[in-house]
């Protein structure tokens, strides 16, 4: 997903004015290129670009009992004259209250640390299935798509009957007699990075699975005529080479987790600080749409700068090699 | 009345639902949005057979989510059922409309004495008649709490607000309701102030109550405490009426050595009216005043109430109430512990914030 973009089609040059049956055939062909790129971005005006203005507007405005319970931004007054009643004082309130700052931190965090955690328990995974005798890898591939089939919603719950205190892994633990008293797992920090580990899984070892697929394996059998032992192998030959896959899947696992709500809803305690968590609270028990929206726009802002910063510093990297 | 009632399955309301879904583009249809598990649903078939009206019914659980979709507009139902001080602010930014009372022969049912405290919400009674009604107080297991402590105060908020006396429920687990417009005017209750306060200064004073608590609760929920009173798994509750005396039935079916009680503290309790109102944008107006007017039939009140376990505001009701309904003071306080019980009005925005800033405090401790 990081990669740079496929080289754009050679510039046509201006040429003479002679109107040459190539160049009418560019032309068309040069439309409909437009035409099918002009979907997906129409898609992306329709259904993301349209909200977030939505969005935008209200959270620029004040909140008040009414229905919808919100002022108007633009009002029309005589003589064809508008006015305007935006103004930045719910992104002020938010820098006021270290409330939302630290539910942005806290969700940084778990979101990072998740991702760190998924990449562990996920790169084994994909090595594995690429590595497996070519009749199986269908079937472990499946084993991973498989419980998308189940909601997860229901997937979830199901971690609160493993994780509570009277749940299977308790009753486990102690039956082995490894533990004597049950251990307090759900409704904590640790029971909301199981659950995102576990939900996320699929995201981080499928792109990572694709990757490592590819690998040219001849490369591994040249480390090793030069003398390199498997271990180093792995670690300068197919770790950097499957680059593209880890970063892919790390972004396919934070930017989802850190705006999270059900699973640290579920699964997290009272003192769990997610930004999503705060978001819910901010728009159904204060009803402040206006704040809410602010929450909104700058939760945007933290996700967007990074993979923005990112890619163009991928690109350059990639403009380097070249 | 079955044993079985509280189990009727969900597969057969979202059944009922789609089958009634499909009925909706006909013109006799009456779109209802209660609270999940607040009705026998036999009161529904009635309905459809005596007037011909199909009812959609469909069911939130939390007033916060009826709200917002009522704020939004446009939600398609023709009877919604908000809480007293919800309802107020609603009814501020035009969400209902007046009720015909011409088209409500059976107003002549009501209770005066629910009436007069729901005019503090509802103006003239004009918008909304009361469904249900009961108090937001304790419940607790019997056993569990007299094992810990003999002498346990549990007629008092010192059961949950007492430093001394929580700390000792603490490893038997404590749910509490995870409405701060409820646990806030407790707390104020509870020292001394005016419960319905909407000065923030007095507000504040709760956090000290609030705080002094937390580190012995284990989760803030409205709902969960219900199974896990019943099985055990908590021995202490802030919870609503209703709900306890729901976990106490299951408790006694379970047969599982677990006694669930419910009581409404002495130094007084949070009374609380859910009330049935039209928006103003329902697409079938007359047939949810026929609802309405069904609704307030005393058989059918009686019904549901024998069903739910909360008291109604329908006094020609009373006679047809089930002993353990009509007769439990849990449920029908006596004239003296109804001296007792306080009501809240809304919260104004700017006010609503720090209460609920307050209750995040609380809850989260940052």
């Amino acid at each position: 997903m990081s990669s740079s973009p496929p080289p754009a089609a050679p510039a046509t040059a201006p040429q003479a004015a002679v109107e040459s049956p190539e160049v009418a055939r560019q032309g068309t062909q040069k439309l409909l290129k437009y035409l099918v790129i002009a979907v997906p971005y129409l898609w992306l005006l329709a259904f993301f670009l349209a909200p977030f203005l939505i969005v935008l507007k209200i959270s620029l405005v004040e909140v008040r009992v009414a229905m919808p319970p919100y002022s108007e931004l633009i009002t029309f007054v005589e003589d064809g004259w508008i006015a305007f009643h935006g103004s930045l004082e719910n992104y002020l309130w938010l820098w006021d209250d270290p409330l939302y700052i630290n539910s942005y931190l806290s969700s940084l965090k778990i979101a990072a640390t998740s991702t760190v955690l998924t990449l562990l328990v996920g790169y084994p995974i994909a090595y594995g299935m690429a590595r497996a005798p070519r009749r199986w890898r269908f079937a472990l591939l499946m084993l991973v798509i498989l419980p998308f089939w189940t909601s997860f919603l229901i997937r979830v719950y199901a971690w609160i009957g493993i994780l509570k205190k009277e749940g299977l892994l308790n009753l486990a633990l102690t039956h082995l007699g490894l533990i004597s008293e049950p251990l307090t797992i759900l409704n904590t920090d640790i029971a909301v990075y199981i659950g995102i580990v576990y939900s996320y899984l699929p995201f981080m070892v499928l792109p990572l699975y694709a990757n490592l697929e590819k690998m040219d394996l001849s490369l591994l059998e040249a480390a090793a005529d030069l003398g390199c032992r498997p271990i180093k192998a792995f670690w300068v030959v197919t770790v950097p080479l499957s680059m593209t896959g880890i970063v892919a899947g790390c972004f396919l696992v934070f930017i989802p987790a850190v705006g999270e709500f059900v699973i640290p809803d579920l699964l997290g305690g009272s003192e769990t600080l997610m930004i999503g968590k705060t978001l819910w609270t901010e728009f159904f028990n204060n009803r402040d749409w206006p704040v809410s929206s602010a929450v909104a726009v700058i939760l945007l802002l933290v996700l967007i700068i990074p993979i923005v910063l990112f890619q163009r510093q991928q690109q350059r990297s990639a403009e380097a090699e070249a | 009345m079955t044993k079985s009632r509280y189990f009727a399955p969900a597969g057969a309301m979202i059944a009922f639902a789609l089958a009634m879904g499909t009925a909706q583009a006909q013109e006799k249809v009456v779109n209802v949005y209660n609270w999940s598990d607040y009705i026998d649903e036999s009161i529904l078939e009635d309905f459809e057979k005596e007037t011909g009206i199909k009812v959609v019914y469909d069911v939130f659980d939390s007033n916060e989510v009826l709200e917002t979709k009522l704020l939004a507009g446009g939600t398609g139902y023709d009877v919604v059922v908000p809480t007293g001080s919800f309802l107020a602010r609603q009814i501020q930014a035009g969400a209902f409309q007046k009720l015909d009372k011409s088209k409500l022969p059976n107003l002549k049912n009501m209770w005066d004495v629910v009436a007069k405290r729901t005019e503090k919400y509802d103006p003239g009674n004009d918008y909304s008649i009361n469904y249900m009604w009961g108090t937001t107080g304790l419940g607790y297991n019997e056993e569990k709490i007299l094992e810990r402590m003999p002498d346990a105060p549990v007629t008092s908020w010192k059961m949950i607000f007492d430093p001394e006396v929580v700390s000792k429920f603490a490893d038997c687990g404590i749910h509490v309701l995870d409405a701060p417009t409820e646990l806030i005017p407790a707390a104020l209750n509870y020292i001394g102030e005016d419960p319905d306060s909407k000065d923030p200064d007095v507000i504040a004073k709760a956090e000290d109550v609030l705080m002094a608590m937390r580190p012995y609760v284990q989760k803030f929920h409205s709902s969960e405490y219900i199974n896990a009173l019943a099985n055990g798994d908590i021995c202490l509750a802030v919870g609503w009426s209703g709900d306890v005396l729901q976990a106490r039935d299951r408790a006694d079916e379970a047969n599982n050595g677990v006694t669930v009680n419910y009581v409404s503290p002495d130094e007084g309790a949070l009374m609380w009216f859910d009330q049935m109102a039209i928006p103003t944008d329902a697409p079938h107006p007359e047939n949810a005043l026929a609802f309405l007017n069904y609704i307030m039939d005393p058989q059918v009140m009686a019904k549901a109430s024998n069903y739910v376990y909360y008291a109604n505001g329908n006094k020609a009701s009373q006679e047809f109430l089930e002993e353990d309904v009509i007769g439990d003071p849990a449920i029908y306080p006596t004239p003296a512990a109804l001296e007792t019980l306080y009501t809240v009005t809304p919260y104004p925005p700017k006010v609503q914030r720090v209460v609920t800033r307050l209750w995040t405090k609380v809850k989260s401790g940052q």
